[in-house]
């Protein structure tokens, strides 16, 4: 149909495509300046072995898993269920005050949202250095990836809050009710009743926080991946190489082995999706 | 269901069925509380988690002596008559405007044009490809698609001009929009379009006259979606406009320091709050007509 072309077009030309070309600037030596610039040559798999051997590489790619462990997959995943679990009984006024500030902190600009948390945790005037009484306290010089971590489980947690109220919303009251009435506490209701229930859920969210965090760029607004290096994550470890240094093909071959993760892990969550259904349609 | 229905807590007591149920009445509140109090303290700790970044957002712009420091030591105007004097501010809120509205309307309606047809024709491996392109999207807009996306434009003669951006950005965001889309145009009864066809309507025209209308709702949510992802992203736009004449606000935010490094405060901070406005706004007003009307929002 006719229809479709336009968008197919639009998402060939600037999803599909660049994917594709990721895959063969990957295997050029191509730099923006220098001698490379001129005449790329063809390294085959030069640009993947570099990496590989790279120290630079191997603790940014460490420091990435370090992020999306703590912050998306324990932190936002957590989070997001005690909040959507909790707002479950509690009154109408903790819940929207609650409420409305982890929304307020998921849709305000990333500049924005960077500059508070700078504002926040600055050296000498920062607000919580006043507030804890601490002076010349550099939160993110000294720990530079609690502090984007932290970041992270503050900016991202209400999509794992949205989508596990939804997610909780579907749990029969019944089975609550009768899990109750054989004197099931609330923690035994959790366990039994609704973490069975949601399971689904609670994947599918896991693996869009963690693609979403795989790439996030917003801790560089924070600490710019230093210092020294000590929060480059792969994204602005790429960003670094490729646009900042201009080595264009080492950095896509960086950018590849990114999207070899994500896929890799999106086919691990899709399989896992897939092994538990007939489980449950057994249990 | 859980099968615990333990008898254990009755079990130890052999006295009348009374003393247990007593018992556990008098041990129930206290424990209740103590978790209670438990609550109440991490919601606490959580409200401050969670407001604290915040603070700075609505204190500073109005503070006499802004800094890093979010106080309430007074109230002025001044740094709002600071921003409105300044050149960039206008020009970055228009480029913003620029990306954004440019990228909503192309998103919403190829958008539109590809859930009506990929709604109604069949073909195989059909909701395959659109999910495997709305994971692509979802990895390929952030940063590792830079590269070749930089040179691409480059090449072209895109790079330095807004429509790039808004080509680059609408192309992210169409995966996802699409897939939105097609549940309204899945809801609408086919009978529709049959009993129009009957009196010889083209597909065109079958589009505008049935189609369009009736998930209008969700081209306004799709919309609404696209404007504050446009709105809010930094990276794009950094990496392909240089000149700062073009730049939105997003970007021209990280401009407003003075040469030895440090930030313009009274600048910073009211542009951040002119700037944070737009999308919450938006965001109330779409959360308030729409809701959560996703999926079965249209009957007829």
């Amino acid at each position: 149909m006719a229809f479709v072309a336009p968008a197919l077009v639009l998402v060939g030309v600037f999803l599909v495509f660049p994917a594709v070309w990721t895959i063969y600037l990957g295997l050029l030596d191509y730099s923006l300046t220098g001698s490379a610039a001129q005449a790329p040559t063809f390294v085959g798999l030069g640009n993947y072995v570099t990496a590989l051997g790279d120290p630079a590489f191997t603790r940014s790619l460490y420091l990435t898993l370090l992020y999306v462990g703590f912050s998306a997959v324990v932190g936002q995943n957590v989070l997001g269920f005690l909040l959507a679990w909790f707002f479950r009984t509690t009154n109408a006024v903790v819940r929207n005050v609650l409420n409305v500030l982890v929304l307020l902190a998921w849709i305000l600009p990333g500049s924005v949202v960077a500059f508070l948390w700078q504002a926040l945790l600055d050296r000498r005037d920062g607000t919580l250095n006043a507030i804890l009484g601490t002076t010349d306290f550099a939160w993110a010089i000294d720990h530079p990836m609690a502090v984007i971590i932290v970041f992270n489980i503050w900016r991202g947690t209400a999509f794992s809050m949205l989508l596990y109220s939804a997610a909780i919303n579907t749990v029969p009251r019944s089975h609550l009710e009768v899990a109750r009435m054989a004197g099931a506490r609330p923690w035994q209701q959790l366990r039994d009743v609704v973490l069975p229930t949601v399971k689904r859920h609670v994947l599918t969210n896991t693996l869009l926080i963690t693609l979403w965090t795989f790439n996030d760029f917003s801790p560089y607004l924070l600490t710019g991946g230093g210092p020294d290096n000590k929060s480059e994550i792969l994204p602005v470890y790429i960003y670094k190489e490729a646009i900042i240094g201009g080595h264009l093909g080492y950095g896509s071959a960086i950018s590849l082995l990114l999207l070899v993760a994500n896929l890799v892990i999106a086919v691990a969550y899709i399989r896992l999706l897939r092994t538990r259904d007939p489980e449950e349609a057994t249990t | 269901m859980s099968a615990s229905v333990s008898p254990a807590p009755s079990a130890p007591s052999a006295s009348p069925p009374s003393a247990p149920s007593a018992r556990s009445r008098a041990a129930g509140p206290a424990r209740t509380v103590a978790t209670r109090s438990l609550v109440y303290a991490g919601v606490c700790v959580l409200v401050v988690f969670f407001a604290l970044p915040l603070l700075w957002l609505v204190l500073t712009p109005f503070s006499p002596a802004p800094s890093y420091r979010a106080t309430l030591s007074g109230f002025t105007f001044d740094n709002m008559a600071k921003l409105f004097d300044n050149p960039q501010t206008w020009p970055s809120i228009r480029n913003s405007l620029v990306l954004a509205i440019g990228s909503s309307v192309l998103v919403i309606a190829l958008a539109a044009l590809a859930a009506y047809a990929l709604s109604r024709v069949r073909i195989p491996g059909r909701d395959q490809l659109l999910y495997a392109l709305l994971l692509l999207s979802s990895i390929v807009t952030g940063t590792a698609a830079m590269v070749p996306i930089f040179l691409m434009l480059f090449q072209i003669g895109l790079i330095d001009r807004q429509v790039g951006v808004i080509l680059v950005l609408s192309g992210g965001l169409l995966p996802a929009a699409v897939f939105m889309l097609k549940d309204f145009v899945d809801s609408i009864p086919k009978s529709y379009e049959e009993s129009a066809r009957v009196f010889g309507a083209t597909p065109g025209q079958i589009l505008r006259h049935i189609v369009l209308p009736v998930i209008r709702p969700g081209m306004a949510t799709v919309g609404v979606w696209a404007l504050v992802q446009v709105w809010g992203n930094f990276l794009v736009p950094y990496v392909l406009l240089s000149d700062p004449a073009k730049q939105p606000a997003a970007v021209v935010m990280y401009t407003f320091y003075d040469a030895g490094g440090q930030p313009n405060f009274a600048l910073i901070s009211t542009f951040a709050l002119v700037y944070s406005v737009p999308v919450v706004v938006l965001y109330l007003v779409v959360n308030r007509r729409y809701g959560f009307a996703f999926q079965g929002g249209i009957k007829g």
